[in-house]
């Protein structure tokens, strides 16, 4: 028992200095003030710096619409899959592995090439701002993602009672999905949204061989070269930002979980 | 209406209660798929048809063959799958420990809502913020090299730098053992605990427990997730970026700079041929994790 | 009330395992309070009692899984506090899914002795000698998720015997199982138990099933030994208003003379086949529910004295629900 504690605690240990470090290096070294001495300018910073703040907005945009898009494909996926297609619960399951293999920086040479080479409305409109042309893209990085959160989130909640109920109770569908569903794994969604926002402020392979360069991480990337102060602040504060999020979605969840455990459950075997 | 919700879960072998019925509630998938299609498959195809055409259009395998023979090519792919297989394999193993001294902890205890909610935040943020963590830390003047240096450890002095191989494989672990963590987590809670107090009451020690049972029950999910590690850290190509600006020789940074026209015109082509090498690699991964999930498959619970 | 029934001749290391003030507190939960038990050498014991009263705690403390927070178990004699749970030389059947799931039935047999550092032939022999004893001669290649529940359970427990342990621990072996094989491997682990001669601990919350394997039943509530006697003597006269209520069915009824007698000040307990249906001088009642039980039927009636459970042998004529009929203690 003892022996076990003790290996439990040098991996914890070992993982808390290799996770810790380069953290605190960021947050020092970002707190470094230029005259010597430690200060928050390079926090500040972005409020006066326009090009930094459009950039922001440019991808928070992108984000927003990005999270919005890829819930609007996987909620009603993953719960059309658990209801009516079973068997296919392990595709979609492959499925989540994509987004971690596939390489951007592929998915950006085949769409260079039709930036490149091919014309039309369809295809000016798609490329005419990093908006139009970058989220579609960035919802593909992040379904599979997404999709493993909300059906994570499925499994925990009697999805089919729920939804049996609401429609004996004389609620179409799209009711039941929205009224009944969608605020019991709410969690889940907002954890799925919540990764999306991870994943657009932290790409910068295909907004950069695309060109579309007024996203936040290249701008991000950008004043490193001339103040690198301001780039680590800038990416440590959206790293904590989105890590605070999906700690307090966390909790919440878990609060919630919890009430709808201390119910008696209609599934427990009563002997 | 209760036609429509009267599928079992359990059954997804029974006979579907009328054909036509499942076809229109296949529709429902539709959007999904065609999302799937148009967004992943149109960039592929393209990366496909580029890298079996000339830059005037005509049907060549010169692409491929140059993306392959040329040796600043074979250096990056070297390079690039040294780099995710060490790295796979280090993220694999430490992550296994980390998870399961986590699931140790009550399940509702800080300790873990901290590692589970920063890995997700750490294995998918990657990129931009954690090279500029490791500069840092690690960088020339770097909080951790000037701690080290002050404790009579001198990282520079013995030839040691961030924007190398060994620097960025010290870098990609930080994102692989996050991920690592999330993909073998449910195998390691599907360890029942009966097993481990079966095979105590049989006389077996904790080692005997975990080498003929945990780990055998283990291995199909252990080397899945180790593979879609690998994929992950050959695709991986935005940390690479940030930490060393293109310097090292990698698969993504050929692409990006045969893309870019930094090297001649006319090499897009052979990016699209080294961005089609990539996908078969990741192809052979991809069908390698789908058979040993398979397997996984065959132990989990009944 | 605690009632351990311990003869004087029986002294401690005639018990093959004995539990001496045993308790075992989880934060604010009493799980087990001051247990005292003895299992006598050879003999099927089953620990009876409702979900949650502490038995699979009490299994656990014996198996060495857990501590207990005071007390002293003993297994031969011998207190083995401090011993670990793989010394304890003790044979575990779980409720469901403890079989390793990499191994086929006949490795999972053999798993013990293997850990005894028995070699490999003696162990192939001595494991299909237990998988034809259970009944799978044929299925030692087998791997558990080629099993039935039924089957799994048979090899968890030549997996348990496989190493002749001093005392056989069997956690609601059976409650997993459709009816039908639950009945049957029930029978069979009884027979397996008295042709091997074996200690066996018995944990179970079916009362009839208690009933019907052991020698001895135990009934635990609440972390506190109720009574420990034979089931034809835990069934006749139950020491505690719990045990009448917990194993079948008691009425409590007035009684004057050994009649029902509605305002007598003498009351006993009757169980439901004691009771006749339709008797010349009976207490008259309505019929509430009638439950068709195979060879019986019980009705509930309603008298003067209360509502009144009776067990009726099935035949034509009995009065359905709403009629009117008369009830009697019987003989
Ligand atoms: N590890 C534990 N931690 C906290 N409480 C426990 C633990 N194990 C059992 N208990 C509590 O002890 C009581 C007895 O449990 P148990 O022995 O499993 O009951 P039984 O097997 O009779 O159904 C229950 O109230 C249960 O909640
Ligand atoms: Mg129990």
């Amino acid at each position: 028992m003892t022996r076990g504690r003790r290996w439990r605690v040098v991996v914890l240990a070992l993982a808390a200095l290799y996770f810790l470090v380069p953290l605190v290096a960021s947050a020092e070294f970002s707190l470094r003030a230029p005259g010597g001495g430690y200060g928050v300018a390079n926090y500040t910073r972005i409020a006066e710096d326009p090009v930094l703040l459009s950039a922001l907005f440019t991808s928070l945009r992108i984000a927003v619409l990005t999270a919005v898009i890829v819930l609007l494909l996987v909620v009603p996926t993953a719960v059309w899959v658990r209801l009516r297609f079973p068997s296919l619960a392990a595709v979609l399951e492959s499925a989540t592995i994509l987004p971690i293999v596939i390489p951007p920086v592929v998915m950006a040479a085949g769409i260079a090439f039709v930036q490149a080479n091919l014309g039309g409305p369809v295809f000016r409109a798609l490329f005419d701002s990093s908006t139009s042309a970058l989220t579609p893209f960035y919802v593909i990085l992040a379904l599979p993602f997404a999709y493993r959160a909300v059906d994570n989130g499925l499994a925990a909640i009697p999805l089919r009672t729920l939804v049996e109920a609401a429609r004996n109770l004389g609620a179409g569908m799209t009711t039941a999905l929205v009224r009944v569903i969608l605020p019991a794994i709410r969690s889940a969604v907002l954890g799925a949204a919540f990764l999306t926002l991870a994943l657009v402020l932290g790409e910068i392979v295909i907004a950069r061989i695309l060109l579309y360069t007024d996203t936040f991480p290249i701008a991000v990337v950008e004043t490193g070269r001339s103040a690198a102060g301001v780039s680590v602040a800038l990416s440590l504060a959206s790293l904590l930002l989105t890590w605070v999020l999906l700690l307090a979605v966390s909790f919440v969840g878990g609060r919630r979980r919890r009430s709808l455990r201390s119910r008696p459950s209609v599934r427990r075997r009563t002997p | 209406m209760s036609s429509l919700l009267d599928t079992p879960t359990a059954a997804p072998d029974a006979p579907a209660a009328r054909p036509e019925r499942r076809w229109r509630a296949a529709l429902g998938l539709l959007p999904f798929a065609l999302y799937f299609l148009v967004f992943l498959g149109g960039p592929l195809y393209f990366v496909i048809s580029g890298a079996f055409t000339d830059a005037d259009g005509r049907p060549t395998l010169g692409n491929l063959v140059a993306s392959l023979m040329s040796p600043q090519y074979l250096l990056a792919f070297r390079q690039s799958l040294l780099l995710s297989a060490v790295t796979a394999v280090i993220g694999a193993v430490f992550g296994t420990f980390l998870a399961q001294a986590v699931l140790t902890a009550r399940p509702r205890s800080p300790l873990r809502r901290t590692v589970s909610t920063a890995s997700g935040v750490l294995a998918y943020f990657g990129g931009v913020p954690l090279a500029f963590a490791f500069i840092a830390a690690l960088g020339q003047t770097g909080l951790a090299t000037a701690w080290l240096r002050s404790a009579g450890i001198d990282l520079y002095a013995s030839g040691f730098r961030i924007d190398s191989l060994t620097g960025l494989a010290l870098t990609y672990v930080y994102f692989q053992i996050p991920l690592m963590v999330i993909l073998i987590t449910p195998a390691l809670e599907g360890l029942l605990p009966q097993w481990r107090e079966a095979a105590e009451n049989l006389g077996a020690s904790a080692w005997s427990y975990w080498r003929l049972v945990a780990l055998p029950v283990l291995a199909p999910a252990f080397a899945g997730a180790t593979l879609v590690l690998f994929g992950n850290a050959f695709a991986a190509y935005a940390t690479a970026l940030a930490l060393t600006s293109g310097s090292i020789p990698l698969v993504p940074t050929a692409i990006a700079s045969a893309l870019s026209g930094n090297v001649l015109v006319g090499q897009a082509n052979v990016g699209l041929a080294l961005g089609l090498d990539m996908v078969v690699v990741i192809a052979i991964v991809m069908v390698a994790y789908l058979w040993l999930q398979r397997r996984a498959a065959r132990w989990s619970r009944r | 009330m605690t009632a351990v029934q311990k003869s004087p001749a029986e002294t401690a290391t005639d018990a093959a395992v004995e539990f001496r003030g045993v308790s075992r507190v989880f934060g604010e939960t009493r799980a087990l309070d001051g247990l005292d038990l003895a299992l006598r050498r050879g003999e099927l014991l089953a620990l009876l009692g409702p979900s949650g009263c502490g038995k699979t705690t009490a299994l656990r403390l014996l198996a060495g899984f857990d501590r207990p927070t005071s007390g002293e178990i003993r297994i031969d004699g011998r207190d083995v506090t401090g011993v670990p749970a793989s010394k304890r030389d003790t044979g575990m059947v779980f409720q469901a899914y403890s079989l390793f799931p990499t191994m086929t039935a006949a490795e999972n047999v053999a798993f013990g002795l293997r850990m005894r550092k028995v070699g490999g032939a003696e162990r192939g022999r001595r494991a299909a000698e237990l998988l034809e004893l259970v009944g799978l001669g044929d299925r030692g290649g087998s791997y558990p998720h080629e099993l039935s529940g039924g089957q799994q359970q048979r090899v968890a427990l030549a997996r348990a015997l496989a190493v002749r342990p001093s005392v056989l621990l069997l956690d609601e072996p059976l409650s997993a199982l459709d009816a039908r094989v639950r009945v049957q491997l029930r029978d069979e682990i009884r027979r397996l138990q008295l042709a091997e001669g074996i200690t066996t601990l018995f944990v179970t919350h079916d009362q009839s099933e208690a009933l019907a394997v052991a020698d001895r039943v135990a009934v635990l509530n609440a972390g506190r030994m109720e009574q420990v006697d034979v089931p034809q003597e835990v069934y006749a006269r139950p020491a505690t208003p719990f045990v009448a209520e917990f194993v079948g069915v008691m009425n409590t009824v007035p009684v004057s003379g050994g009649r029902i007698t509605p305002g007598a000040a003498e009351t006993t307990q009757v169980r439901p086949e004691a009771l006749l249906v339709g008797a010349p001088d009976g207490l008259a009642g309505t019929v509430l529910t009638s439950t068709f039980l195979g060879p019986v039927t019980r009705l509930v009636i309603r008298t003067e004295v209360g509502e009144l459970t009776a067990d009726a042998v099935t035949r034509p004529g009995l009065p359905a629900i709403g009629e009117h009929t008369t009830v009697q203690i019987s003989g």
